[in-house]
């Protein structure tokens, strides 16, 4: 097991930047998930620690040494595919043990890692079985199986889970996590699901267009986004990003929405953005739950105002109402029992103590 | 018969489009039609060559219905097993084909793979141009390809020319493009994941070809194998051109010069020999037509 290390990595394809100078430092046993939108260079990364993709500049260190020039095999690195990869003509056994044969392990050895590896991953029973015998989570486990009896520095996961049904994505992101909590390898994981980076990561790095955008614990993630990109993309439903401005009125700092709608901030954000401009054109940031229905006894920093609803999509636990502020879809969360109707009108509690603040033209959080 | 019982199982009251069931019985007589027809249009050839076969030559030669054996007698059969000359000849056929199989897939096998997965500077064009070269027509190389072997001989000082052994450098011009053109085919369409994923097992390129690649990949092997060995058993052209001696021939080539005297033909025995002739590649065929046919892709990735 070990830390891993990239140092302004970079990855040209004839002139085409696919990864633009990533700086990262992954500790021992942390679990990171890399996620982001297709084409944002998160595998392309992935690839170049594993060594199937040479890099066009930096460094990348895996245990304090730099591997830029080793190849994949010498890296000590194992890798989880998203087809599973698994060799169609031997059994799982074989499958699991390929890797500890080409090494020449002593057979004993490899019968016991091989034994410990299923017995783990729950798949003792199909150890005799070939490839195609199995469903698609049995694949998965065996993919996984293959990497553990290499007993790696490092674990690598391209989009494991991606070629599953919803159900058993959720069972075998769960799997994956027990597993690492039993053999804390360090692991690189990339994805392209939010909530599977959300729920599997120590920490998350998000990427777009071949920067990384922010790295951080989910929570941070969550509640402190650095940027519109990192707001938008982290949660579902996403982040409503309305347009408004800062205004003095009478000694108090008021965020305008619309030209009927404006609330006085509570004194703490108060406070955070008084030095900002007034011209400046900002977006508020706001999660769907900090957009609830209104009741008797609201806290502080807590505004109502009345809306009519376009859309409601009840979920059981909660119903999600659409509705537009001068032509911007923004979207709340509401008790199922509220009494949102499609078309009809409601009022709405806002949670300025949850705002988020951006400048819209940089997107930057302030 | 399935077909049949879905019709009955369909609605009762009157369906004024055409089912898929109809539309599917229509399309399966159409085929089985044209399937029989391919089927009595390929195998009248052989039917008769066996018919003759079992005929004496007085028999053959008589005014009867050529397509009714009145005296079946295996003289023909006897005699060819029992002529050393007609041995020989089927010898000579084996070893060319065989060593011509091996030679093939020894060269065929490692050029495909690298054509198809070390993606090298020209890789492209040059796996084009290994199918191109297939395209030009043995008429057209055979007296460039004596020359050569003729220029060959003499600054060696090695008999090539009207030996059976000529044929082994000279068949693989005709198998290797094409079995290499089918293997980079079959290796193209194995996962790149797979490759990659013995990559980071350890495996070396060598490895990486001969415990995943050949295995995975060995209905296409198959089929290559077949065809180079059909390929090389009914080759005429090369032989006739570069054996002579009654002793160096290959059974296709000994076939029509010892039997065709002038312009006496042999019949029942030059039947009776094309028909043994045609015996290896159709038990192969018969024996490999299950492993060409499953596929052992399926499982390696998802689907």
């Amino acid at each position: 097991m070990a830390e891993v290390a990239l140092r302004k990595v970079v990855k040209r394809y004839d002139d085409v930047e696919a990864v633009r100078g990533i700086d990262l430092d992954i500790a021992d046993h942390e679990f990171i998930v890399l996620v982001g939108p297709s084409g944002c260079g998160k595998s392309t990364t992935l690839r170049m620690i594993a060594g199937l993709e040479d890099i066009s500049d930096g460094d990348i260190m895996i245990g304090g040494d730099v591997v830029n020039d080793v190849p994949p095999k010498d890296r000590d690195i194992a890798m989880v595919f998203q087809n599973y990869a698994l060799y169609p003509h031997m059994t799982v056994a074989e499958n699991m043990s390929f890797g500890l044969r080409l090494k020449h392990y002593p057979k004993a050895e490899i019968k016991a890692r091989v034994t410990e590896a299923a017995r783990l991953l729950d798949i003792t029973d199909l150890i005799d079985r070939k490839p195609k015998q199995l469903s698609g989570g049995q694949r998965q486990r065996v993919a996984m199986g293959r990497a553990i009896v290499r007993n790696p520095k490092v674990f690598l996961f391209d989009e494991p889970l991606s070629n599953l049904d919803a159900k058993l994505r959720v069972q075998m992101r769960i799997e994956i996590k027990k597993v690492h909590q039993k053999v804390r390898t360090t692991t690189v994981y990339v994805t392209h699901d939010q909530v599977e980076a959300m729920t599997l990561a120590d920490r998350v790095v998000v990427m777009n267009k071949g920067r990384i955008e922010q790295i951080g614990t989910p929570n941070e993630l969550y509640h402190k986004p650095a940027t519109r990109f990192v707001a938008g993309f982290i949660g579902s439903p996403a982040m409503n990003f309305i347009p408004c401005r800062l205004e003095d009125v009478g000694g108090t700092l008021q965020i305008r929405l619309t030209d009927r709608l404006a609330f006085p901030l509570p004194p703490a954000r108060a406070a955070r953005y008084n030095a900002l401009p007034r011209t400046e054109k900002l977006l508020l940031g706001l999660r769907p739950e900090h957009l609830t229905e209104s009741h008797a006894h609201l806290e502080p920093g807590v505004e109502t105002f009345d809306t009519v609803l376009d859309v409601t999509e009840p979920m059981g636990m909660e119903t999600l109402v659409y509705f537009g502020l001068e032509g911007t879809p923004v979207c709340g969360r509401v008790n199922p029992n509220a009494g949102a109707k499609d078309g009809g009108p409601m009022r709405l509690a806002m949670d300025l103590n949850n705002m988020h603040l951006l400048n819209e033209e940089t997107g930057v959080v302030l | 018969m399935s077909t049949l019982a879905i019709d009955k199982g369909g609605p009762t009251r009157k369906i004024k489009y055409r089912s898929m069931s109809r539309d599917r019985a229509w399309a399966l007589r159409w085929s089985y039609f044209f399937l029989v027809v391919f089927a009595i249009f390929s195998l009248t050839p052989p039917i008769y060559m066996l018919i003759t076969s079992l005929k004496s030559s007085a028999e053959i030669s008589a005014a009867t219905n050529p397509w009714w054996v009145f005296h079946p007698t295996l003289a023909n059969y006897v005699e060819l097993l029992t002529s050393n000359q007609f041995l020989r000849f089927f010898w000579n056929s084996a070893i060319v084909s065989i060593v011509v199989v091996i030679v093939t897939m020894l060269i065929s096998i490692p050029a495909a793979f690298a054509l198809a997965r070390m993606k090298f500077w020209g890789s492209t064009t040059l796996a084009t141009g290994v199918f191109l070269t297939y395209l030009v027509p043995d008429s057209l190389l055979f007296i460039p390809l004596f020359k050569m072997l003729a220029v060959v001989q003499d600054l060696t000082g090695i008999t090539l020319l009207n030996r059976w052994y000529v044929l082994l450098f000279i068949y693989p011009t005709l198998t290797v493009p094409f079995c290499t053109w089918i293997m980079i085919g079959y290796f193209a369409s194995i996962p790149k994941e797979l490759d990659e994923a013995a990559l980071i097992d350890g495996a070396s390129w060598l490895q990486t070809l001969t415990r995943i690649f050949i295995p995975v990949a060995l209905p296409g092997l198959i089929a290559a194998t077949i065809f180079a060995f059909t390929v090389s058993w009914a080759q005429f052209l090369y032989p006739l051109v570069f054996t002579t001696s009654v002793d160096q021939l290959v059974l296709p080539v000994g076939i029509t010069t010892t039997l065709i005297k002038g312009d006496v033909f042999n019949w029942g025995q030059i039947m009776t020999g094309a028909l043994l002739g045609a015996a290896p590649p159709l038990i192969i065929y018969a024996f490999l037509m299950d492993y060409y046919i499953a596929g052992l892709t399926a499982g390696a990735t998802k689907g």
